[in-house]
């Protein structure tokens, strides 16, 4: 129940926000949400409400971490073999 | 964005690491939420994982753990003639003798919602009474706060069935035996709550709380980093989901929860009841309260059914497949009991997708 999915922003008026969201156009209401919404921003809706603000940096910032931990990983491996 | 995260490559690199850190004993990790175990089971990340990793879904599934007695007044709501709406799941949850979809097929007026706005437009264009079953956990629980603090129809109520997901952590770590060594924090309560309210429990248990996303690399880092703070004896509330999550939370959201409900006791389908664990109307919005406006008869029905696990599945002390109704007398066609119901109820997913299959 607690399935959060995420969109693009395509248009915005007032508290409400158009949002592609896997292909598809919905409504979104946006005064669960602390930030400011322009087009072209990541949600994540829950339920016809957007609850976080995503960012694309903050995704691939993710994607380091893990590539980061697994070359710390594959070093202290390669040092354990010598 | 999504299928990176779905990333063949780093998701081997990331059981090769838990490998090496998981301790040689059995690790008994509970996520508590539906959607955790829909990723888990879909994905098969339990059979990617040692054996002695036993990772269980606690009380995650809002459907699950919605007492009789709440079912009951939305059951008798609707055969009185006030127009119901609820979430989907919710239609096919037996209560103490009947579930709203039986009563829909009786003539009832039962409406199914994605959106509580849905509820406010169905109101907005009928005269009949309409209750809103506001069921869920802290995700869920904004939306409801949002329509109430914006002067909702005359002719709309809620019945308040939402809970709290810290309470109930804490509540399966008081249970004797209860062998938990971590938890994955479920990754859109927290997008709500943040990881703050995880740290009492760290302080009174010593257990690692990892927030966790839902999509396999995430669930994966998740246990890496559980694993890393048990080897470490370092437990610690922790953000594995930082583009869901911030450690604060969304604090609109949680201003809109804080004006319009009160934490209340509150029972839980299959555990009894948690104090504060759920939220109930605060009094300037109490006029908008289906149990005030209506008399719908607080007594509780019979929780757990003869033979029923659900009350162990829910507390991850069983596993669906040790219940002996499982698959026999309980499927998702026709459920016993409310671990079966719903699409994010622990014993549907392990019908649909076999629990822990052996590759």
């Amino acid at each position: 129940m607690c399935l959060a999915i995420p969109g693009e922003v395509l248009s915005t008026e007032e508290n409400l926000a158009t949002v592609d969201v896997g292909g598809v156009e919905q409504e979104v209401r946006l005064d669960t949400l602390t930030e400011n919404v322009d087009p072209g921003d990541y949600l994540l809706v829950h339920t016809g409400f957007a609850i976080q603000k995503l960012s694309q940096e903050e995704a691939n910032e993710t994607l380091e971490i893990f590539d980061e931990l697994i070359e710390t990983n594959k070093e202290l491996e390669e040092e354990g073999e010598v | 964005m999504k299928f990176k995260f779905k990333d063949k490559e780093r998701a081997r690199e990331l059981v090769n690491l838990i490998e090496k850190e998981v301790p040689d004993r059995r690790v008994k990790i509970v996520h508590v939420c539906g959607t955790h175990e829909v990723s888990i089971t879909e994905n098969g990340i339990r059979s990617l994982l040692p054996d002695r990793i036993d990772i269980r879904e606690g009380p995650g599934c809002p459907v699950c753990v919605t007492p009789t007695k709440d079912l009951d007044a939305a059951v008798k709501l609707a055969e009185n003639g006030v127009t119901v709406t609820a979430f989907g799941d919710m239609l096919d949850v037996p209560g103490t003798e009947k579930s709203l979809k039986e009563v829909e097929s009786e003539g009832a007026d039962v409406r199914l919602v994605y959106s509580v706005s849905e509820a406010i437009e169905i109101a907005e264009n009928t005269d009949n009474q309409v209750v809103f079953h506001s069921v869920g956990f802290e995700t869920t629980t904004p939306m409801t706060a949002a329509v109430l603090s914006q002067n909702p129809p005359e002719n709309f109520s809620i019945l308040p069935s939402n809970k709290l997901i810290p309470p109930a952590m804490r509540s399966l770590l008081e249970l004797p035996n209860n062998d938990i060594d971590g938890f994955i924090a479920p990754g859109h309560v927290s997008t709500i709550i943040g990881v703050e309210p995880y740290e009492p429990l760290v302080e009174s248990y010593e257990v690692p709380v990892v927030v966790g996303g839902f999509e396999p690399l995430d669930v994966l880092y998740a246990l890496e980093l559980i694993l890393k703070q048990i080897s470490e004896a370092d437990p610690r509330a922790e953000n594995g989901y930082e583009r869901g999550v911030d450690y604060e939370g969304n604090p609109r959201s949680q201003q809109l929860i804080d004006a319009v409900f009160r934490k209340a006791d509150s029972t839980w389908r299959g555990v009894g009841e948690i104090p504060e664990s759920g939220l109930g109307l605060k009094k300037k919005y109490k006029r908008w309260d289906a149990t005030e406006r209506f008399d719908v008869d607080p007594e509780a029905g019979e929780e757990v059914l003869p033979n029923c696990r659900c009350p162990e599945v829910i507390t991850a002390r069983a596993t669906p497949d040790e219940c002996d109704l499982f698959g026999e007398q309980c499927t998702p066609d026709s459920p016993y009991g409310p671990c079966m119901v719903g699409e994010e109820a622990m014993c549907n997913i392990w019908y649909r997708y076999g629990g822990r299959p052996k590759l």
